[in-house]
Order: structure tokens, then C-alpha cells, then sequence
């Protein structure tokens, strides 16, 4: 189809295909870089370690959980459970830091991961559309975040675990270091390995990849267990960093930013594609359109209408690609 | 799999009943369990069946049953509306803000606003084509962002005076039951009528069974669709009105994750996420459902609220399993 499109557009010099593909591919980096420009030039202290710092540990648990998401998008599913996930884990830590900082962390991962096995079994097994499978998740886990902790917030002293939120190794966050390390097993997993390959193609045809014998179920499976356990992890560090569980208001709103960061990076919502790079970048620019804004008195408000259609100027740019 | 492939050569004697059997549980059961729960609480509770306690659930079911109404619309042409939470909050402190001049303005202002945001939304789908869940997912940020810059950033909650019109509409109530019940009663009625006996209901059912054959057969398939999210619109934003009328003030803070309980309300009712399917009397039971499972919990006492969540996300959950369920039956017959 691209290739009858070809010799069209050799004549017009400004293709407006060409303009939105170059647009989803490259647009939130340009639009990161242009960004940065503007703020250099008119917002006081934008260039200094300490806004920076701060900026980046801020975006580390979007950016983790929205890798999960991409992963979950790229099979043409969404996952709406990841807020309630960050839930799970802020409340199932304090109730384990009794026997040490690394068994709390491993039940917490663990009940992401659960969660992650109940929407993959019914999205793969029984046959229900991912966005109804994880809304249920989405309603009752955070339900079941507040039964666990009692409803309650709660303080968090252990220093080990605080420390995750607040130390650096060599000048970076160790949140930031953490999101790094998981960008980049993620990327690899996506361009290196069978399973990554597997997981696109599903996207791109769940049909005939059933038909040429790939274990469909089970990838689906373990790719939605993925998205909880990233989801936890965000949850545990955003617990570090906020030096309290707090099941209630953890993680309101993550799978609408998460979702975001995906499809404004590049990812397609009909499957078939995973662009990692672009979804960090996607966290980014929220991030830096957000701080911008409110550096400069502009209200909450309009970051929200901002970010609309930020959201919907990269889906046109997707639709004109798709319409190729 | 194969095993059923040789079924259909020679049907089992009685199959005919039991896909009928499928059939109803699919359309009625959300009816049945909503009975069911509904004896059960009267036997187990004293104080449930109560005519101050079922007015209660009634008035509180009917805000949720509003916007459900314009959502069951908009899932049956294979839709989804994400901004309905949000345009329900914008509702609530538009009519507060339109008060200053007057109660029918008050409610003007939220139908005028809300509906053309619906009519944006709907222009986007329908016809430059973008996604649903993306384009109403924006539609919830900006809604929420217009409230917030309407409200000075959330910080003047504006109100609906005690004997104004419009309050006393949202408060009063007549045989046990608010208002705004019957209110909500009469919609549904109406949307019944407009889903089951008008050419405008055939095009919903026939775009969410296949758009491009709606299309093929001269279905105005970019009118339907801009139309579905105008009502889901309007609904959401006189649901907000109302709302607002019976607190006596537009509260900010109103209608997060809203959609997502509306949407599993529809979904507990029977109308199938993948359009062509529905109906808006499996909507009022689903939302109905919802809120006896509420006051139940509620009558158990000494259990928190965040056990409702729970229970209804569990509920979602099976409703979802069982539905999948009896339709690749119906499917394989």
C-alpha cells in the first residue's frame, strides 16, 4: 500500500502522510527538544541539577508503568489496572517490612504479578475484552488495597526502603537509575528476543499468529503479568519516595497518564508496534509540559486541557500514518 | 472445539431451550440477580426493605442511571465515552455557576456546555475518525481541566441556594421518592422507545454490528454516531445539574473514575462492549444492581466501604466470564 503512495508524493513536496508519519515517529522528541529550548530561555533556574533531580524522580513511576503499558498496548490490549496495582503494593509493604526490607519488596511484586495473572487469564483463557477484564481490576484492587491496609495511611521508617526513594549512586536518583535499568531489559526484550517478537505479531494479527502456531495464551498471559509486576514496582518506589502507604490516593489516574505516554510516544492503540524510546519520551514531555506550566503560574487546569490535546494531536498524526 | 464442531449436524434434542435459556440469562440476568439480592437483603436486613431506604437507593442509583443511559447508546454503536465522569462534575458547577442568573439558566448552562462538548467529541470520532477511547479520554482531562479553570482551580465552590427552583427540584420528593427518580424514569422510558421503536434506534444497533455494512446499506452512519455522544453529553451534564441541585452546591471534586462505574453498570446490564447488543432495561438493573450491593454492605454495618469496590469488582468480573460464555455458546450452536 505504501509503495502505490510513493510515486505520488515524489510531486508535492509537503506530503501530508509523510508530515504526520515523520510527526508520530520523531514529533515527541522534537517536541521534548523544543520544549527544553524554551524553557532555557525563559524559566529561571530550569538548568540546574536540582530541578532536574527533581523532575526526573517525579516521572520515574509513570515511565515504569508505562512501559508495562506499552507492552500491553502493543498486543492490541489496554491494561485500566495499574493504578489499583500501585495500590496493592503500597499496601501489602508495611505489612511485611517486619521481616525485612527484600521479603516486603517480593510481596509486593508478587501482588502485582497476581493481579497481572487474574487480567492476562481473562483476557487469554476465557476470551474477555482487555478493557472490561482490567476494569473489574481496576474497581475491585484498589477495593482490596484498602482492605488490606485497613483504609489506613501509614507512615514509612524503615531507612533501607526509604532510601530507595531519596539515595543516588554516582549523582543519579536511584528511582531514575531503576527506570533506566528497566528501559532498557524492556527494550531488550522487545528487539532481542522471540517473546518480544511474538508479543508484536499477536498485536498486529492475533489470528494468524494462532494459525502459525504461536503460543498465543501464554504470551498474553505472561505480558499482562508484566504490567503488573512494572506497576508494582512503581508503587513500592513511589511508596519510598512519599515516605507513606497510602492506598487510597497511590496511583489515582495512572493508567489515563501511563496510556498517554504510550500513544503519544508513537505506539499505536490497534497493536502491532512497540516503540519503548518513544514511550519514555512520551512521560517526559507530560512531565516537562506540566512543570513548565506551573514554573510559570499557569494553573493545573490548563496543564489538564494541555495534555488533552497534546493526546489528540498524537493520535491524528497515528490516524494519518495508519490512513497511508 | 472439535467437539463441537460435529453438534450442530444433528442438534441435540432440547438445544433449542437451552440457547434460549442463553438468550435470556444474556438480555434478563442482571434482572434476576438484582431480584434475587433484592429478596435476600429484605429477609436477612429489617431495615432494607424500608421505604426510606429503597428512596434512598433510588435517589442515589438515578445520578448513575442518568448517565448510564447515554452510555448504553454510545457502547451499542461500539463506542466508549471515558469524558462522562468529568462532563457530570462540569454539569454539577456549571448549573452552581449559573445560578446568578436563575434557575433556568442553571440549567441551561450545564445542557448547553456539556452537549456541545459531547458534539465535539462525537465531531472527532465520527469524522475525522480518531478513536473513541483516545478522543473521550482527552475529553476528560479538558472537561476536567475547563471545571477547574471555571472554579479557580477547584478553590470556589459555587452554590445553589436553599428555595431556589432548581434546589428545591433536586431535594423534593413525592411518594417516597425524589424528583429526580422520576425524572430519570421518564428518560429511560423515552430512550427505551427511542432504542426499541425508532428508525434512530435501528441505525445504533445496526452501526454496532457492523459499521461498514450500516454504511453499505445508507445508514447515516457520521449523524448516528455524532448524536450518540452529543445525548451521552447532555445526559451526563443534567445528571451533574441534578446532582449539584440535590447537594445545594457544584462540587468540584465529583465524578473521578465515575465512567468506569457507569461503564460496568452497562456491562452488568447485558449490552456487549463490542456494540450491536443492548438494552436500556439491562442498563437500570445493572446500575440498580449496583447500589443494592452498596446499601447491603452498608446494612452489614461494621464493614468498610472500600468492601463494596471489592464485591463489585468481583461482580463485574463474573458478569463478564459468564457473558463471554454464553456468547461463543451462541456463537458455536
Amino acid at each position: 500500500m505504501s509503495d502505490a503512495a510513493v510515486p505520488l508524493s515524489r510531486f508535492s513536496r509537503f506530503d501530508r502522510g509523510r508530515v504526520l508519519a515523520w510527526l508520530q515517529d520523531y514529533g515527541v522528541y522534537a517536541a521534548i527538544a523544543l520544549l527544553i529550548v524554551i524553557n532555557v530561555a525563559i524559566t529561571p533556574h530550569f538548568l540546574t541539577l536540582e530541578n532536574l533531580r527533581t523532575q526526573l524522580v517525579q516521572v520515574a513511576p509513570v515511565v515504569i508503568v508505562s512501559l508495562g503499558m506499552a507492552l500491553v498496548i502493543g498486543t492490541e490490549g489496554v491494561d485500566l489496572s495499574v493504578g489499583s496495582v500501585m495500590a496493592v503494593a503500597t499496601a501489602l509493604l508495611p505489612l511485611y517490612l517486619g521481616y525485612g526490607i527484600v521479603p516486603a519488596i517480593l510481596v509486593g511484586l508478587l501482588g502485582g504479578a497476581l493481579v497481572g495473572l487474574v487480567n492476562g487469564s481473562l483476557v487469554a483463557f476465557v476470551g474477555v475484552q482487555p478493557i472490561v477484564a482490567t476494569l473489574a481490576l481496576f474497581v475491585g484492587g484498589r477495593g482490596l488495597a484498602l482492605v488490606v491496609a485497613g483504609g489506613q495511611l501509614k507512615d514509612i521508617l524503615n531507612p533501607s526502603l526509604l532510601s530507595l526513594g531519596s539515595s543516588s549512586v554516582v549523582g543519579v536518583p536511584v528511582p531514575v537509575v531503576i527506570a533506566i535499568g528497566l528501559t532498557v531489559v524492556v527494550m531488550a526484550v522487545v528487539r532481542r528476543t522471540t517473546f518480544g517478537r511474538r508479543l508484536v505479531a499477536i498485536g498486529g494479527n492475533r489470528t494468524a499468529s494462532e494459525l502459525s502456531g504461536l503460543p498465543v495464551r501464554r504470551i498474553l498471559l505472561l505480558v499482562y503479568m508484566a504490567s503488573g509486576l512494572l506497576a508494582a514496582a512503581a508503587g513500592i518506589l513511589a511508596t519510598a519516595r512519599l515516605q507513606a502507604s497510602d492506598p487510597s490516593s497511590l496511583g489515582l489516574l495512572m493508567e489515563l497518564s501511563a496510556i498517554t505516554a504510550v500513544v503519544v510516544g508513537g505506539t499505536p492503540l490497534t497493536g502491532g508496534r512497540i516503540r519503548v524510546l518513544g514511550t519514555v519520551a512520551g512521560a517526559l514531555l507530560i512531565q516537562l509540559v506540566r512543570a513548565t506550566l506551573i514554573k510559570h503560574d499557569l494553573t493545573d487546569s490548563l496543564a489538564q486541557m494541555v495534555q488533552a490535546v497534546i493526546i489528540l494531536a498524537a493520535v491524528y498524526a497515528a490516524r494519518g500514518q495508519a490512513g497511508r | 472445539m472439535t467437539s463441537t464442531v460435529t453438534a450442530p449436524a444433528e442438534a441435540p434434542p432440547g438445544a433449542g431451550g437451552r440457547e434460549r435459556f442463553f438468550g435470556l440469562m444474556q438480555r434478563h440476568g442482571a434482572t434476576a440477580v438484582l431480584v434475587l439480592l433484592v429478596a435476600v437483603g429484605s429477609v436477612s436486613f429489617s431495615s432494607f426493605p424500608t421505604g426510606d431506604n429503597l428512596g434512598n437507593i433510588a435517589i442515589t442509583s438515578s445520578f448513575l442511571a442518568t448517565v448510564a443511559l447515554g452510555m448504553t447508546f454510545v457502547i451499542i454503536t461500539g463506542g466508549i465515552d471515558l469524558s462522562v465522569g468529568s462532563v457530570f462534575a462540569l454539569g454539577g458547577v456549571l448549573a452552581a455557576y449559573g445560578m446568578r442568573w436563575g434557575s433556568f439558566a442553571a440549567l441551561l448552562l450545564p445542557l448547553a456546555v456539556c452537549g456541545a462538548f459531547g458534539l465535539v467529541q462525537g465531531l472527532l470520532i465520527a469524522r475525522v475518525r480518531l478513536a473513541p477511547f483516545i478522543v473521550t479520554l482527552a475529553g476528560l482531562l479538558g472537561a476536567r481541566g475547563l471545571l477547574l479553570s471555571i472554579s479557580n482551580e477547584g478553590a470556589t465552590t459555587y452554590l445553589i441556594p436553599h428555595g431556589s427552583l432548581l434546589a428545591r427540584f433536586g431535594q423534593g420528593s413525592v411518594l417516597g421518592l425524589g424528583y429526580p427518580v422520576y425524572l430519570t424514569l421518564a428518560l429511560f422510558a423515552a430512550g427505551a422507545v427511542l432504542l426499541q421503536r425508532t428508525r434512530f434506534g435501528q441505525c445504533v444497533y445496526a452501526i454496532g454490528g457492523g459499521e461498514d455494512a450500516a454504511q453499505l446499506m445508507g445508514v447515516p452512519v457520521t449523524r448516528t454516531k455524532v448524536l450518540v455522544y452529543v445525548m451521552s453529553g447532555l445526559l451526563a451534564g443534567l445528571a451533574g445539574a441534578l446532582n449539584a441541585a440535590r447537594l445545594s452546591s457544584g462540587v468540584t471534586i465529583l465524578g473521578t473514575g465515575m465512567e468506569l462505574d457507569v461503564i460496568a453498570a452497562v456491562v452488568i446490564g447485558g449490552t456487549l462492549l463490542t456494540g450491536g447488543a443492548g438494552s436500556v432495561s439491562g442498563t437500570i438493573a445493572g446500575v440498580l444492581l449496583l447500589g443494592v450491593i452498596q446499601n447491603l454492605i452498608n446494612q452489614i454495618g461494621d464493614l468498610s466501604s472500600s468492601y463494596q469496590q471489592v464485591v463489585s469488582g468481583g461482580f463485574l468480573a463474573v458478569v463478564v466470564v459468564v457473558q463471554t460464555y454464553l456468547s461463543r455458546v451462541q456463537r458455536l450452536r
